[in-house]
């Protein structure tokens, strides 16, 4: 196992290279730059601000310079728009923020979702699993910029519970956390289904019932363990995608996440800070990629570490 | 097998719960914990870029170094120049030397004094060309030497007409007069820096340094900067060392950078907020019929139009231009389309700036809009070639245009293509010329109709529409050299005449700002330039 971690850590080097340098020269080739402003920058100035951040230079010495730096120092660099911080200082303030929402809302998802596709899955087609698909299915449909504000009006604006918007305090976390966690429970309720409808019509699973396993030991100790395949592949870079925060959400309650520097970095033409967020979901995507692939041979014992 | 999926569910719990940091409740909600000190709720637009005079661009910072620093000047609720830091001043009869004699009582937030060498340094901080201000021209156009020391010809700022006569003395000395001059001091890019500090935290030249942080920041306003989370709050301290504090009354301002007016609404009803940025359009009829208390609509002091090419095809030809200015009904257009009671614009310059008003205008005329057309030989719109409106993407936009599209092929018949960018791109092909026509705005950096007259100039950098006319950029430079602002404005005259008969932009309306206030909010207003001095606003209990 040892050696197959090593050997997947050792290929992700490559791929990042790969990201960066394509990232890199991607983002410099869109017309406009950080500068770029209605107001018109005079041409001194704007060769000063050049100068100020090395973009006079050669585009293939602004490339070298900047992996020597991330490779070396990590250091990411200033960020364009925030001249008074560095990027690793913005992703260092706002990822424990889209960690802290995304954690909440993936709890929040598996409790609901697991439990609601077992349930659909063992009364298949009955009015419950009708019943559970139905809710998944509004989940899903249901976009996060309609269902933010549904919550926020009946919670915050007509029961007064809540604040409307915000990242404040404890109580702050449940609007957007319910959110998120409602679109992400819809997708586990739906995998789930399917992986356990999978297993079980499997032959095991009939072993287990003709040896007088009771139904809830069927269940939870023979197949839930295969039906959660599914759900485990999705996780992985669903996790990646939650924890680097999500863009809608964050601007509808105004959480200061890193999903909002993700889409707005690209906007701004911020050249550091698109890097550093790219640089760290690909990261995090791979990395948690590994993990599902352990969890994967873990859960199930068809599958090797090869 | 049952260790390892409990062991899986721990991790999934562990994730949940584990990483939930409790931070300590800030007074977001206002209502729920009444607080005995005065705390306004503020909605700031985006997330400001820095409070350094010398790195930001934007309005919501203009908003904060008005709460954290004051310049020389100041301005009145009815735009009148007022004493700042400066108690005093005097103009040299040419109109070129400006010696302004600071406040004796004029401090610091750390309690120093505020000099005339802090404006000194502050100036040359910002014309180092290593520091790559983007404000810097603001300095440079006016003040003697203050180009060459810029451009680096000279690295002797004794050179530049910015001099510290004595601690309580500064003179500035202009290359030609510019009567707006205090009105353009008014602006941040004027605005002090307390220099020792700066150069505590980086050095002078270095745009990335921490000394506008919490903690760091040093400023001169009626405020003081106490905490700032990034995209989610600044929270602004009443100042125990500024001069005027006894005139200033809410003990805290906490500034929220929140970017949808949606958001901005559902927080003015629970009260989060007691002042937005905006309101969205969709809600403005709403709130004017059940609660008109809360909605307050301000001028803003910017021009929406749209800019032709007038080397590109078909607006090239002046009457094609004209025809298309004289067959809108802008009435119609803020009535059913803008929504927030702006001003149909038939000129150049937003109207009473400064008591400057426009004595020629264009009316929406069908026959004569017909007739040029024909002139230039399109007919009832037959042979018109493809004209491409480009606009930024953004829906107020892409409405407005939808709306034009629909009144040109009515009273013209001609079919306009509707064409959006991203905005970098737009800005990218504004700037290379690289449209026919496309969809702009103005935003004034300073009250004064020179601002507006002085963007048409030939090759101007925020021209960008191709046209140029010798006889306007003469008057343009004739007009500051005026004796006084009647004679001044005179020329402007005959400038929008200028303007009227080329027509090398379409002016639509001028811009208004609509934002919902508290009724708890006393004293407060928004300037043309859409910010607010705080200092005559009050909370009631």
């Amino acid at each position: 196992m040892l050696r197959f971690i090593a050997r997947r850590l050792l290929e992700t080097i490559p791929v990042l290279f790969i990201i960066v340098t394509a990232t890199f020269f991607m983002i410099r080739f869109v017309p406009g730059g950080p500068f770029t402003a209605e107001k018109a920058v005079t041409p001194e100035v704007m060769r000063n601000l050049e100068r100020a951040y090395n973009l006079d230079q050669p585009l293939w010495r602004q490339y070298a310079g900047y992996l020597g730096k991330v490779v070396f120092h990590g250091d990411l660099g200033p960020s364009f728009k925030y001249p008074n911080r560095t990027v690793n200082e913005i992703i260092a303030d706002k990822l424990p923020v889209s960690l802290e929402l995304g954690a909440i809302s993936l709890a929040l998802a598996l409790a609901v979702g697991l439990p609601l596709g077992v349930l659909a899955a063992i009364k298949r087609n009955t009015w419950l699993d009708y019943l559970c698909s139905s809710v998944a299915m509004i989940g899903i449909c249901v976009p996060t910029f309609v269902l933010g504000p549904l919550l926020v009006l009946t919670f915050a604006i007509h029961y007064g519970w809540f604040n409307a918007s915000g990242w404040y305090g404890p109580i702050d976390r449940v609007l957007p956390s319910l959110t998120l966690g409602c679109v992400y429970a819809a997708y586990v309720a739906r995998l789930t289904r399917g992986g356990m409808l999978e297993v079980l019509n499997q032959d095991y699973i009939r072993t287990a019932r003709a040896k007088g396993a009771s139904e809830v030991r069927v269940i939870f100790r023979h197949a839930l363990r295969g039906g959660l395949l599914p759900v485990v592949s999705f996780l992985g870079p669903a996790i990646a995608g939650i924890l680097t925060g999500s863009f809608v959400i964050e601007t509808i309650f105004q959480i200061p996440g890193l999903g909002r520097e993700f889409v707005n970095s690209a906007f701004n033409r911020d050249y550091t800070l698109v890097l550093g967020t790219v640089i760290l979901y690909a990261a995090l995507l791979i990395g948690l990629n590994l993990v599902v692939d352990i969890v994967q041979v873990w859960l199930n014992p068809k599958l090797k570490f090869e | 097998m049952r260790t390892r999926l409990t062991l899986l569910l721990a991790v999934a719990t562990l994730l949940g719960s584990g990483c939930a940091k409790k931070e300590a409740a800030l007074t977001a909600n206002s209502g729920s914990n009444p607080a005995p000190r005065k705390v306004l709720h503020f909605g700031n637009g985006t997330e400001p870029q820095d409070i350094d005079p010398a790195i930001v661009t934007g309005t919501p910072e203009y908003r904060l170094l008005q709460t954290f620093s004051e310049g020389l000047v100041s301005e009145d609720p009815d735009m009148q120049i007022i004493p700042g830091a400066a108690e005093r001043w005097e103009i040299s009869p040419d109109g070129l030397t400006y010696t302004f004699h600071l406040r004796a009582d004029g401090k610091w937030s750390n309690g120093d004094r505020v000099t005339a060498q802090d404006f000194v340094a502050t100036y040359e901080r910002m014309l180092n060309p290593v520091l790559a201000c983007q404000y810097a021209y603001m300095l440079y156009n006016h003040v003697v030497g203050a180009k060459a020391f810029y451009d680096g010809k000279t690295t002797d700022f004794s050179t530049v007409g910015l001099k510290a006569r004595d601690a309580r003395t500064l003179v500035v000395t202009l290359t030609q007069p510019a009567p707006f001059l205090l009105h353009a001091m008014n602006h941040y890019a004027w605005y002090p820096v307390h220099i020792a500090t700066v150069k505590k935290f980086g050095g002078l030249t270095q745009r990335s340094t921490a000394w506008t942080r919490p903690g760091n920041y040093v400023g001169n306003g009626p405020y003081v900067l106490k905490k700032w989370i990034p995209n989610q709050i600044i929270v602004a301290e009443r100042s125990p060392t500024y001069w005027d504090r006894a005139r200033v009354k809410i003990d805290e301002i906490d500034l929220y950078p929140i970017e949808l007016a949606d958001t901005e609404e559902r927080m003015f009803r629970t009260g989060q907020l007691d002042v937005t940025n905006e309101v969205p359009l969709t809600k403005l009829a709403v709130y004017r019929r059940e609660h008109p208390e809360s909605v307050h609509v301000d001028p803003y002091n910017g021009l929406y139009f749209y800019r032709f090419n007038v080397q590109r095809k078909p607006f090239d030809d002046v009457r094609v231009r004209r025809a298309l200015a004289l067959a809108i009904d802008r009435e119609s257009l803020v009535k059913n389309v803008t929504l927030a009671d702006e001003t149909p614009a038939y000129n150049f310059v937003p109207q009473n700036l400064l008591g400057y008003r426009s004595e020629h205008t264009f009316k929406a005329d069908l026959t004569e809009a017909r007739r040029l057309l024909a002139a230039a030989g399109y007919p009832d719109g037959r042979g018109f070639p493809r004209a491409d409106l480009l606009y930024n993407t953004l829906e107020k936009h892409k409405t407005i245009a939808e709306a034009l599209q629909q009144m040109w092929v009515k009273n013209l018949g001609i079919n306009i293509t509707l064409v959006n960018e991203e905005w970098k791109v737009y800005i990218d092909d504004q700037h290379s010329r690289n449209f026919q026509f496309q969809r702009a705005g103005w935003i004034a950096d300073y009250i004064d109709p020179h601002v507006f007259f002085d963007l048409w100039e030939t090759g101007g950098g925020n021209n960008d529409s191709n046209w140029g006319n010798a006889e306007y950029d003469r008057l343009l430079h004739t007009a500051l050299g005026a004796p006084n602002n009647p004679a001044r404005y005179a020329i402007y005259q005959k400038m929008e005449q200028i303007l009227i008969a080329e027509m090398p932009v379409l002016p639509l309306f001028n811009y208004t700002r609509a934002r919902l206030i508290s009724p708890r909010v006393k004293g407060f207003y928004s300037t043309p330039l859409d910010n607010y001095p705080w200092k005559y606003a009050d909370l009631a209990p």
